[in-house]
């Protein structure tokens, strides 16, 4: 696995055609890896009907909730956390 | 590109939060696409791809398990296991008992 808990990580700002699980607001944000949430075959490959495999790591990342939505109102240390998959991700400076 | 499904932050009309009872045609649309997946004839992933295919028009105009339902017959169409035609006749059947009275035809 390349990233460890507490890591800092960018979500890759790409939007490549074909099925993705990234949502889209969340691509180009920075969050920390809150942890690694198993090995799964890659979703990307699955929906084509391929197998998916190796299998690769999915991560539980947690973002602060401004950090996401410049109007956000609520508290600043409000998060949000996404699962996203090793290759989405990329280490963020600290 | 931001494909139409991918909603999150974006406006929206306020959420219709009641418990609604399931029809029970969507409970089978619901139970052909776990067989379906158990089988192995498709997977979860595929379906998800052909849902999200659908076009904006059938997202928006379709409910939740009319869009379910389309896109398990799309793929039961591109792999092979059913024909156009063969969807064609059972719906006209299934029109048919319906009119005559037929509430379980679904």
């Amino acid at each position: 696995m390349r990233f460890k808990d507490g890591d800092r990580v960018a979500v890759k700002a790409a939007h490549p055609p074909g099925h993705v699980r990234t949502p889209f607001y969340i691509r180009g944000k920075v969050g920390v890896i809150e942890h690694c949430c198993g090995m799964f075959p890659n979703p990307e490959e699955l929906a084509y009907g391929r197998p998916g495999l190796p299998a690769i790591p999915n991560y539980r990342v947690r973002f602060k909730q401004k950090d996401v939505w410049p109007d956000y109102q609520g508290h600043q240390d409000d998060g949000i956390c996404v699962e996203i998959y090793e290759h989405w991700l990329e280490p963020a400076n600290q | 590109m931001r494909s139409y499904h991918d909603l999150g932050g974006l406006p929206g009309a306020p959420l219709a939060l009641a418990e609604h009872t399931y029809e029970p045609w969507e409970k089978r649309v619901d139970a052909l696409l776990v067989m379906l997946i158990e089988r192995g004839v498709i997977s979860l992933d595929e379906h998800r791809r052909v849902h999200e295919s659908l076009g904006d028009r059938a997202y928006a105009e379709l409910k939740y398990y009319e869009r379910w339902m389309a896109a398990t017959a799309n793929l039961l169409i591109m792999k092979g296991v059913i024909s156009i035609a063969e969807i064609a006749n059972k719906m006209i059947d299934v029109e048919a008992r319906l009119a005559a009275g037929d509430d379980c035809a679904f």
